[in-house]
Formats: C-alpha cells, structure tokens, sequence
C-alpha cells in the first residue's frame, strides 16, 4: 500500500505504523518512547502529526498505516505540539548535556536539535538535580534527573528479558522508575543484564565503567562474539583506541537480538588486566623465570621429541581450550596428530 | 543443539531438565520467559527450585541422579496410555519394542518412588506432553555429568522421539554447551576419536584425506585417551608430556587433592594461558598466549552457529596468537605449515576439510554467522536438523536405558547430596570474571542449604560451616534458601577457597567420561 508522508509517496506494509513507515523511509518523527522491542507506549506524546481526514492530531507511533494517508509531521501544528512536548520533557529534570555520557547519542537532544529548541522554553526547578544519581549497582548508574518516564526500561524488564525488577512507582509528577519496592537498584532482585540501559533514549541509565572514559563520537563499534557461556551472543564492542569502553547487544544480531547478561555486557576488562602473562616462563628450581620465545619453543620443541622418541608418541597428551577461537583448537589438533602422531587431544567438552 | 535458541520464543511448550537457564545462559532464558508470558507451557525437571522453576507450568522437583526413572516413568505413561506419536515411530525409529520393553517396568509409581516426583505430576507432564505439539527439550549439565550421563541423554532423546518432537521448528534435543567454543573445540577435532568435522581417525578414507591435506603419512588410527586419563597416565607414567591450552584443570576437574597429584607427577607439562592459573604454577614450560579481543577467528554456539570474532587491540604484552605458538613448534619438528592468520586457517583448511562446514567462510560471516551443517557456499545453514525426522544417520534409535544410581550416594556418615554448577555473575575458576568487577556482586562461595537443614542443624544464613566429603573438605558461608530441597548441597567451583572440586568425585560416566560433578555425598556441620 501507498501512503504520503510530507508530500512524498512511500510504500508501507500491512501492519505497520505510521512511525515505522517514516522510519523504513528515512522521514525522521521525533518520538522517545517506541522502541522496536517495547513497542508503541503512546506516552512521551512527543510523535504527534497530522492525518488528512482525523480529527486532531495523531500520534505516529500508535496509528496502522492505511493505504492512501495522508500526513503532515511538519505543519506549524504538528511542529508546535512536538515542541511543546519536548520543552515540557527538558522541564522536568536535569538535562544538561556537558558531561551527559549521552552527548551525541541522546534521543532527548536529538529531538530538541531537530525541533530548533535552542533554550527550553520553560524553567521549572524540579528539585531533582539535587538528587544524587543511585550508583549502588556494580555496573548501572540510574540518574533519576536525567529520566523522562519513557517506560522502556520497564516494559524491558517486565516482558522482554523478565526479570520483573523496574516498575514505575509514585503518581504524577512524582513519577519515576523504581527498583522492586524502591530499592536502590544495588539492594534489589536486579541481575544487571543491563537491557534497560540499552533501551534507555537518554542519560538516565548508564553503564558505570564506560563513566569518563570516551565521547561518544570517539568511539568505534567492532562486532564480535561473547567470550563466556555457549549461546553466542553477538557483542558490539564501543572502542577507543584499543580500549573497549562499553559493550552493547547487536540488535540485529542472532542469536540474541541485543540481549545480553551481565557477564556479556560488563565482563570485558580481562584482556586488559595487568596480571597478564607477560613473557615465556620456564621453572629452573622450582621457580619460573623469562625466556625468550625462542628458547622456550625450542625447550618445548624438544622435551616432546624426546619423550617421543623414548616413550613412543602416546606419551604426550595435549588438552585444549574451549574458549579460544575454532583456528587455534584446529591448529593443536594438528599439531598432535600430524606432528606428535597421538590422538591423545581432548578439551573440556562433555563437561 | 538439533535447534535454534531463537525458537524457544516461540514454542508451545517447553521441557527444561537439569538446566539453571537464568544463571548459566541467561539469554537463552529470556526467550524461554517469552514463550511463556505468550502463553507456552513449561516443564521444569530438577533438584532445585531455582528461579525457572518458578516460571514453570509444572515444576518436578526429583531428586539428584533419578532422571532416567522420571523419564521412563513419563514414557511408560505415553506409550501404556497410547499417547505417543505412532505415525513418526513407524516412519523414523527403530528398536520402538526394545524401549517400550523397558520402559513398562518403570509405572509411575516406581518412578515417582525413585525420583521423588509425584505420581500425579508424572502423568501430568505425560499428557501435557501428548497433547501440546511440539515440544522443545533442553538440557545442560544436569543430565550429562553424571555416571549415567550418556544414558540420560538417550534418555532424553527416546522421549523426544517418542512424541514426534525431533526435526521440526520449536522441537529437538537441545543441550546448551557450557562455554563459549566448547561446540568449536570439538567441530574443531579436539577430540581423541575425529579429526575436524566429526571424521574418525578409525576411518581409513578419513586418514588418507587428511595425510594428503596435512603433507605427512601414517596418521595414527587408534582413538586417544580423554582427560581423566590422561590426568591418570601422569600418575602411571603412560603420559609423560602434557600441553595444556587455557584450561585449569587444577580447579576445574573433579578430587582436586587428586588432580594436584597427577599433575605434579608429569614429567613435562607446557601450559599455554593468558594468566598463571593454579594449572600453569605446577607447568615447566608457560607460554602467554592472545586472548579474546587480540586475534581474529571464529566461534561455534551451542546452535552450531559459526560466528566471527574480532581483534581490537594488540596482545597483552609479548604474548603470541595461540595459532602461531603451534605453528612455530611444528616448524622446530621440521614441517613448515602454510597458514598465518585464523581467515587462512578457516578458509584454506578447516572449511575445505570439515565437509558439514564447506560453505561457511568468513566473507558469509562478517555479520550473523551461519549454522551448520553448511555444506555449500549457497548453502544458508541448517537452523532445524533431522528436518521431518529424516535422521542424519538414517533412523532414529531408540535406546532402552535403565536408571542407575550415583556412584556415591549419602548414607550415615555423609548424608548430604552434594551437586554442582556455576552461578549466574562468576564463571568457571573466575580467570575472567575475577578481572572484571564481578567479585563485588559474588565475593566468595557458598554452601546452599534448605531452611529444614538449616534450622534442624541451627545454621544460620551467612554463617560459615564445614562442609566435607571422603575427598576433602572446604570451610565456607551457608546460603539458606527455598531453592534447596532438604538434603542435599548445592556449590559453585568458581573460588579456590571453598571450591566445591575439593569434594567432587573422580567417578565418571564409563564412556564420556564426565565426571559425576552433580552428585557425591557430604557431611555438613557447624564451625
């Protein structure tokens, strides 16, 4: 089906939105609450537009595209309204961006950018920026002043990775997203998956480790795979420099469509621990001492011939690493077999 | 896995047994936690009423080591009630009389005596089991580590079988490995029987491809020995060299008093590591090798997915991609191998050698990967196997097993059940986890108790208690919860103190040759 969108024809499929027609279009709607995986909330009223033929303004992420529409998002009174909206959200909280982890990737910002909000309109001293953020959890930061009730996390929470932890607790403008029966999160039943952080638009939830450590522009995305349990979630892992800095769930990604643990999401500093081996050791004595790579590759090279040689080849037994990628457990397999001639290689898989 | 992960969002019902979902692959149980807010029935077998069981539509709590007998106990109900699927029987298995056989002499009521379960929830299970197609079988270690491991997985199979549940979308015998490459080591051949792609070194024709592939002759054709033997051919001798590649099995494998023992008895052992683990202070030789995030390579998932990872920085200091570390002791033993870099390897040796993963090369993997058995380059990956119940091998066998008891149970001296497993922020001996913050959320291991032992033994929760076996004993917090059944002990192997492999029998299942990690008998007192 065809549809108009500011005076430009698109094509839509059965089912979807107006929100998701636009966006398969590249139309930008402003819009804080809808999420793919939360779906359409209806709340942050921000995605307001005008349909030919209904009366009063629409909200593009609730309404089913129909063949032949006809919407304006940028009529005065479309404009005026996301304006609006957006000045009351700025209003309520503290959204300053100078050293806002979001700057650059805020969903909030993005919309008071588009929208030519230069200043919010109005000054309402909330009292939350005198609230400390709650920094209880090892991995999570919640910043109450920065939230804008968007209700992701929480649809999160409850129906997509379940573990039931946020809700919204208090009523009107007191409302916010609370932990169990308002628990600071690093007290509550919270697991730190982390998937609300990753739904979040704005700067209310962010991962602690990534604090200070790079803007957001500085950062690069490689795609990998998670080093810990056998799903094989795909990670994109944000780098600076040779730094991993945070890690989020590739939306896209099979198996997990973005979903992490908290071992996948937070479990990345290892590599960079300063305990590392750093050198070859070989133990004269009883105690370990530096050696090059090539006295020990020949030290190694030449106790397995000689085993060999005294004991035959079943003499050498080799185990090898689950973790490690596929090319190196194919390589010691290799090594046993065309060179040591054992079969005697084995890793830890019925364990 | 015969199946995908992505399907346990949509499956009708789902039958999880001997699988801690939420703590040992959380993701996995998100999609579960899906299925059933849309409605899915759920089955939860195990000791524990861990946090699935309580997501469950029908939770049986068995006991420790009984799986099989519940689960002849719910085939005898399918096939003595006539509620099995006959039409896929007939079309796709064999041995169907030898099975019935046997499980006829588990009625309910003898299963429910062994298992613990009702006789009520083992009919349950059976008709919710026959009338809701298909269902989707998980498992983990619960059913594999045990001396009747293998047989708990034919197990699991027959009553997949039974109800025509194997080859279609939401169904199949899906086991979740533990570790992220466990399924690549063994695609890999890291194996004592088959080299790459499961082809048996037995097999002439498969020696012969892989002696013209690799350049040399007379590759051995007698299978190798697996890890328990291997730790005892240290102790007799047989084994005199030992290269161990990032595993710590000074922690890891069971009787750890015993294991320190073999090892120390080796005349020679390299160890190949990122850090100097328990294991790599007992080597002669420690090599650093690159870890995750310094190499490129590949993954393979419980789902057979191939899966690239990526390098973002350079290794750790002087270490070495591990690839070239083989490399370089192959060429010192005079053969020069022409790969140097995991693309190489993968493309120009293991995809043209491993037939089931022909088409997967790394330019088809630089976003998803794909899933095997890929066998062309055309190929999109097989997300459902035996599709129809078209077996791979042919027919599906089935296996007559009986139930068999742990090789240690509880008795007057040791009257707990001591079981193992990993908990949800820690994994393995924490080589990973310990260097990444987790320890503020899980700082030292527990000793899990039921309140009934608790109060009947006055330990209170956080107190810190003996806990002991034949093998050993480790002092360390009780953790009083609803989770335990009276009885038994429940211990994680992630901390050195306390790990729960001090007291862990060396008793393994007579052809795997996994350790009994889920069931041997302790005594618990106070300090």
């Amino acid at each position: 089906m065809k549809l108009t969108i500011d005076r430009t024809t698109v094509e839509a499929q059965p089912g979807q939105t107006i929100l998701q027609v636009a966006r398969a279009h590249g139309i930008y709607i402003p819009t804080l609450c809808y999420h793919e995986k939360t779906g359409a909330a209806s709340k942050c009223r921000v995605c307001a537009v005008v349909v030919e033929g209904m009366r009063g303004l629409q909200l593009a992420c609730s309404v089913p595209a129909k063949d032949g529409m006809v919407i304006h998002t940028d009529t005065a009174e479309a404009r005026d309204t996301q304006r609006l909206v957006v000045n009351l959200l700025l209003s309520t909280g503290t959204h300053d961006c100078l050293a806002c982890e979001k700057n650059g990737v805020c969903e909030l910002q993005d919309a008071a950018y588009h929208l030519g909000i230069m200043k919010p309109a109005f000054v309402i001293d909330s009292g939350r920026g005198e609230e400390r953020p709650d920094d209880s959890s090892a991995f999570i930061v919640r910043d109450h002043a920065r939230c804008i009730a968007c209700g992701r996390c929480v649809v999160s929470c409850s129906k997509n990775v379940i573990n039931r932890v946020l809700d919204f607790g208090y009523r009107g403008s007191e409302t916010r997203v609370i932990c169990d029966d308002d628990r600071p999160m690093g007290d509550s039943s919270c697991v730190q998956c982390g998937e609300c952080v990753q739904l979040c638009p704005v700067g209310a939830l962010v991962e602690k480790k990534a604090i200070g450590k790079a803007r957001t522009w500085e950062l690069s995305k490689v795609r990998t795979t998670c080093p810990y349990c056998g799903v094989g979630c795909q990670l994109d892992l944000h780098v600076k420099g040779e730094q991993i800095v945070k890690v989020t769930g590739v939306e896209e990604g099979l198996p997990n469509r973005g979903y992490l643990c908290v071992k996948g999401r937070f479990g990345y500093d290892f590599p960079y621990a300063e305990d590392r081996l750093k050198t070859p050791l070989i133990k004269e004595n009883g105690a370990f001492r530096p050696a090059s790579w090539d006295e020990a590759l020949d030290l190694v090279a030449s106790k397995f011939k000689d085993i060999i040689a005294q004991s035959g080849p079943d003499a050498v037994a080799g185990v090898s690493c689950a973790r490690s990628i596929n090319e190196d457990s194919y390589q010691m397999q290799k090594l046993f077999r065309a060179v040591f001639r054992t079969n005697n290689i084995d890793h830890c898989a019925r364990t | 896995m015969t199946n995908s992960f992505g399907e346990l969002a949509n499956a009708k019902l789902i039958f999880c047994i001997g699988t801690n979902m939420t703590e040992a692959h959380p993701v996995a149980s998100y999609y579960v936690k899906q299925a059933v807010q849309k409605g899915a029935k759920l089955i939860v077998c195990d000791p524990r009423k861990h946090a699935l069981a309580r997501e469950a539509t029908i939770f049986a709590q068995l006991k420790v080591g009984s799986d099989i007998a519940l689960l002849n106990g719910i085939m005898n109900v399918l096939i003595s009630e006539d509620l099995y699927d006959k039409a896929y029987v007939a079309a796709n298995c064999t041995d169907f009389e030898t099975l019935k056989a046997k499980v006829l002499e588990y009625p309910p009521e003898r299963a429910a005596e062994i298992s613990g379960v009702p006789v009520a929830t083992i009919r349950e299970i059976a008709h919710t089991m026959a009338a809701i197609h298909p269902a989707m079988l998980c498992y983990t270690l619960g059913i594999t580590e045990h001396t009747c491991g293998k047989n708990n997985v034919m197990s699991t199979a027959n009553l997949q079988m039974l109800l025509g549940n194997v080859g279609v979308e939401c169904g199949g015998v899906n086991p979740f490995r533990g570790q992220n490459n466990v399924q690549g080591a063994c695609d890999m051949g890291a194996l004592p029987n088959v080299f790459p792609g499961y082809q048996k070194v037995a097999d002439p024709a498969a020696r012969e491809k892989f002696q013209k592939a690799w350049g040399v002759d007379k590759l051995p054709d007698k299978p190798g020995l697996m890890i328990p033997d291997m730790l005892e051919g240290l102790l007799s001798k047989k084994v005199r060299g030992f290269y161990i590649f990032g595993e710590n099995l000074a922690e890891t494998e069971p009787n750890m008093t015993h294991v320190e023992k073999c090892l120390k008895a080796c005349d020679f052992i390299v160890c190949q590591d990122i850090f100097l683990t328990e294991t790599a202070k007992l080597a002669h030789v420690v090599l650093p090798g690159t870890c995750w995030g310094e190499d490129d390579g590949t993954f393979a998932s419980s789902e057979r997915r191939v899966s690239r990872v990526r390098k973002v920085k350079k290794p750790a200091y002087d270490a070495r991609p591990n690839w070239w570390i083989f490399r370089e002791i192959a060429r010192r033993l005079g053969q020069d191998w022409a790969s140097t870099s995991g693309q190489e390897l993968w493309d120009n040796e293991v995809s043209v050698l491993a037939p089931a993963l022909a088409g997967i090369k790394y330019r088809r993997i630089e976003k998803n990967g794909l899933q095997w058995p890929c066998p062309t380059l055309e190929h999109p990956g097989t997300a459902v196997m035996h599709r129809n119940g078209k077996f791979t091998q042919g027919k599906g066998v089935f296996k007559a097993v009986d139930w068999t008891p742990p090789a240690e149970v509880p008795d007057a001296e040791y009257p707990f059940v001591l079981s193992t497993g990993r908990r949800l922020y820690h994994y393995h001996t924490r080589t990973q986890t310990a260097r990444c913050g987790m320890d503020q959320i899980l700082p030292e291991e527990t000793a899990d108790i039921s309140p009934q032992d608790a109060a009947r033994l006055k330990i209170t929760d956080g107190e810190r208690i003996l806990v002991a076996s034949r093998r050993g004993q480790v002092k360390v917090k009780a953790r009083v919860t609803e989770q335990m059944p009276p009885g038994m002990v429940w211990m994680a192997f992630h901390f050195r103190e306390g790990n729960a492999n001090w007291l862990t029998k060396d008793a393994f299942d007579p052809e795997t040759k996994t350790a009994e990690y889920k069931a041997c008998a302790v005594r618990i007192a106070k300090l």
